[in-house]
């Protein structure tokens, strides 16, 4: 039980990351007090991110020291619903972020809008290929939302953040150099694109000669000084090789602490505190709405009720279905009944990749930053033809390194020995003489893929963990097949000395152990209809009106792209939503 | 071995060079002076006990030999690494979910499920092994001659040493172990001077390369810094 009950705020944030930062600012712009609860530590460039003590893999690309400890918070996962579930205990397959700043601190910065047919998915399919398209067993979902609507939200947070790229299509007009398969946008990216490094230049000639329309990958890494519209400020980046998985030194690298929080946290209505836990959203006698949240401090171990008016769920995608479970808000849904809504649709990445060796060419792979390279989008999942092609989905691929560290990111051809004289050798000829070519793609949801709480095992409060059931579907596996051809043609293209294909085959099961990515999405998912959404259109609770929940977690399914683009975008959304008709009138908005 | 004493192989030769490079440099970017260390055979393990210090030493020669081009394991004082790596929160799993119930026979896809830490699965695995080559070679590991154990090596990777089933990633944690210490910044006791970075060509924590992301295909003429302000 609580010890403390504090004084009541407006607006209470669970979670301080992209989502949390965006709705504090768009809140206390209103004049409202706005509390955010960190359950990390607090971080910020300076000490945290550093020069030099960032810039060190083992600490940060090893022992992901930014991110979320196992200790501290899991979940169980198991293939299919006969399956004991066990816990995830060593980070491997994805790595949810931890203190102030998030998954925001540490991500490459990719920064996708997604496809007009992504927005509206199961409309798309039946009406371009027929509702027999869809194979029995995939539950995919419009968002209640169109890529027109949301181009304005998408659009700010692009220039909040500060993107680097080049624009496809402005209002209807194809752009030479773009993405020519992009939803129309309304004007160009904050920023030019980043310099090419060797290795994207020789994609993009190899891609440009097949036919295709390689386009620089927008980069939420500033390639000019940039400031924004709170005033803060971007350093260009000096292509440092330590992105991913770390926080930028360099003020470089869009996240919460340089784009938004350095003047949030001037506003003498907006607090935050860190090391502060939510254990539960608490909820009136009716059940309708919720009257706050009760937090426990990790250091001193001191239950707090924090009363507010609004309580904004905006922490990791996972940990938002997590909370609105402990909380009891919405009903657990269940795959043999396909009852209730809350854990449905939770669905993931499916992406693959071609290594390229070349011992007469220096590829300097250690110069690079998280989303450098040039892109085609000519198998995006509005391209495929789904009869043919059997498959739903798609797949943007992409040249471009991101880093030379040595320890996570040496590729060696097929057949090196894994340690010994041979792999010594091996390290010595190959380290900088290879590139890849890699698939980003889709993932469908599925009937039996969601989320609930584990019966068995408990997190240091005594809470059930969450359960992952999810494993690989014939569909996704038959997309990711397609793009190993189209990729692996275009690496034959560039005669390579020794090419190895890495994407999943045939029968392929979900593996947690290797790192594939942190694009977990669904389980509280957005739409038009509360018998298969968990949120409406503007991520308000179906179930109580004054609690919103902002992140992935509301995609139906999986977007090809990266999916922070839309989380900015959705975020954006709903606090205008909110400023506009909720705070003068608190109800259901639908 | 005389670890201060690294061979003269082509990666130092290229680490020498390098420093030739940094010669040209303003006086105010002269290289530190790397701070003196022990010897490998006089260093006073923090985690592991005499055998398994000599297991170590042993195996990390030949998952990564000094034989050829590059350092060795040994010249790059792996040893130290993963001594030092098993004393602090890698061994003793102090950021990882370890409540029970425990299933270490579970499916591998669900990632490790072993009720021990790394330094205790290094404790036991080490014993397990070196039953195995005292009945199978009649010698403890490091006793045997270096193809022997390269063979030994070989059995517990595939896992013809029955290992129980919380110690199955013993050999994937030695041999990643053992590549971290190669490659990691010295400042965890591994990669001495830089060597291995020398080595491959990696500059290390320079961090800073604007002016030379669009020079494509030109070798980078830098040797390595570390954290620590050493170069190579």
């Amino acid at each position: 039980m609580a010890t403390r009950t504090d004084p009541k705020k407006d607006v209470v944030i669970i979670g301080l990351g992209w989502t949390g930062s965006i709705m504090g600012m768009e809140l206390a712009n209103e004049g409202l007090q706005v509390l955010a609860l960190e359950r990390g530590p607090d971080r910020d460039t300076v000490p945290d991110f550093a020069y030099p003590g960032i810039v060190d893999e083992l600490r940060y690309g090893i022992r992901c020291e930014l991110m979320q400890q196992t200790r501290n918070w899991t979940l169980t996962m198991r293939h299919d619903t006969k399956k004991q579930a066990l816990p995830y205990r060593v980070l491997g397959s994805f790595l949810p972020g931890d203190g102030v700043g998030g998954a925001g601190v540490h991500w490459n910065g990719h920064n996708w809008r997604p496809l007009e047919a992504e927005w509206r998915l199961r409309s798309y399919i039946e009406e371009t290929f027929g509702k027999e398209a869809i194979p029995e067993g995939m539950t995919i979902q419009d968002w209640g939302v169109t890529a027109a609507e949301m181009e304005p939200y998408l659009d700010r947070f692009e220039y909040v953040a500060g993107i680097s790229g080049k624009a496809g299509n402005i209002q209807g007009k194809i752009m030479p150099g773009g993405n020519p398969f992009e939803a129309p946008r309304s004007r160009e990216y904050p920023m030019p694109p980043l310099a090419n490094t060797y290795d994207a230049s020789l994609f993009a000639d190899a891609a440009r000669a097949m036919g295709y329309h390689p386009f620089p990958r927008p980069a939420a890494n500033a390639s000019r000084a940039y400031t924004n519209e709170y005033g803060m400020q971007l350093g260009p980046c000096n292509y440092c090789g330590f992105c991913e998985r770390f926080g930028c030194m360099n003020y470089s690298k869009s996240s919460p602490q340089t784009c938004i929080l350095g003047a949030l946290k001037r506003k003498p209505n907006f607090s935050y505190r860190a090391n502060a836990e939510v254990l539960r959203i608490e909820k009136a006698s009716d059940g309708k709405t919720a009257t706050g949240v009760t937090w426990i401090d990790t250091q001193t171990k001191q239950e707090v009720f924090q009363p507010a008016d609004l309580v904004l769920v905006c922490a990791y995608a996972l940990n938002n279905v997590h909370m609105l479970m402990l909380s009891q808000i919405g009903e657990q849904y269940d795959p043999l009944t396909e009852t209730g809504t809350l854990g449905r649709n939770y669905s993931y990445q499916m992406s693959g990749g071609t290594t390229l060796y070349f011992s007469d060419k220096q590829f300097n792979p250690f110069i690079g930053t998280g989303s450098v390279g040039m892109t085609i989008d000519d198998f995006a999942i509005s391209q495929i033809d789904v009869k043919k092609e059997g498959f739903i989905g798609g797949s943007y691929i992409t040249g471009g390194h991101t880093g030379g560290r040595p320890i996570g990111q040496m590729p060696l051809p097929p057949g090196t020995p894994r340690w010994g004289k041979g792999w010594k050798e091996a390290v010595g000829k190959w380290y900088g003489h290879s590139m890849s070519i890699g698939s980003h793609g889709s993932n469908m949801s599925y009937r039996d893929c969601y989320l609930d709480l584990d019966p068995t095992y408990k997190d240091q409060y005594g809470r059930p963990l969450m359960r992952m059931t999810f494993d690989w579907k014939d569909n996704d596996i038959k997309m990711t097949l397609f793009m190993k051809a189209r990729v692996e043609a275009i690496a034959k293209s560039m005669n390579p000395e020794k090419m190895a294909s890495g994407f999943k085959g045939e029968g392929a099961h979900y593996d947690i152990r290797p790192y594939q990515s942190t694009h977990n999405v669904g389980g509280a998912i957005m739409g038009h209809d509360p018998k298969t959404s968990a949120v409406n259109r503007y991520l308000q609770s179906w179930h109580c009106h004054n609690v919103f929940v902002i992140g992935a977690s509301a995609f139906p399914q999986n977007l090809q792209y990266n999916p922070t683009g839309a989380v900015g975008g959705l975020a954006y959304w709903a606090a205008a939503a909110i400023r506009r008709d909720y705070l003068k009138n608190p109800r259901p908005l639908v | 071995m005389d670890s201060q004493q690294p061979p003269v192989r082509r990666g130092f030769l290229k680490a020498s060079m390098a420093g030739a490079a940094v010669a040209t440099l303003p006086a105010t970017a002269i290289a530190r002076k790397p701070a003196p260390v022990e010897p490998l055979d006089k260093y006073q393990p923090v985690y592991l006990k005499a055998p398994e210090w000599a297991f170590i030493m042993a195996a990390c020669a030949r998952l990564i030999p000094s034989e050829g081009n590059g350092p060795g394991a040994i010249e790059a004082r792996v040893p130290v690494f993963i001594d030092r790596q098993l004393a602090g929160d890698y061994g003793k799993a102090s950021n990882w979910y370890m409540a029970g119930p425990h299933d270490p026979a579970g499916d591998p896809r669900t990632g490790f499920q072993s009720p021990l830490p790394p330094a205790e699965i290094y404790r036991q695995g080490i014993v397990a092994f070196q039953a195995w080559c005292q009945s199978t070679h009649g010698k403890a590991f490091e006793a045997l001659d270096a193809a022997t154990q390269d063979a030994a090596l070989t059995s517990l990777e595939k896992g013809e040493v029955k290992l129980p089933a919380e110690l199955r990633d013993f050999f994937s944690m030695l041999s990643q172990n053992t590549r971290e210490g190669y490659f990691a910044d010295p400042i965890h006791g591994g990669n001495y001077r830089m060597l291995a970075w020398s080595y491959i060509g990696f500059p290390g924590a320079r961090g800073a390369y604007t002016e030379w992301v669009s020079q494509h295909n030109r070798p980078y003429p830098l040797g390595p810094v570390s954290i620590s302000g050493e170069r190579g």
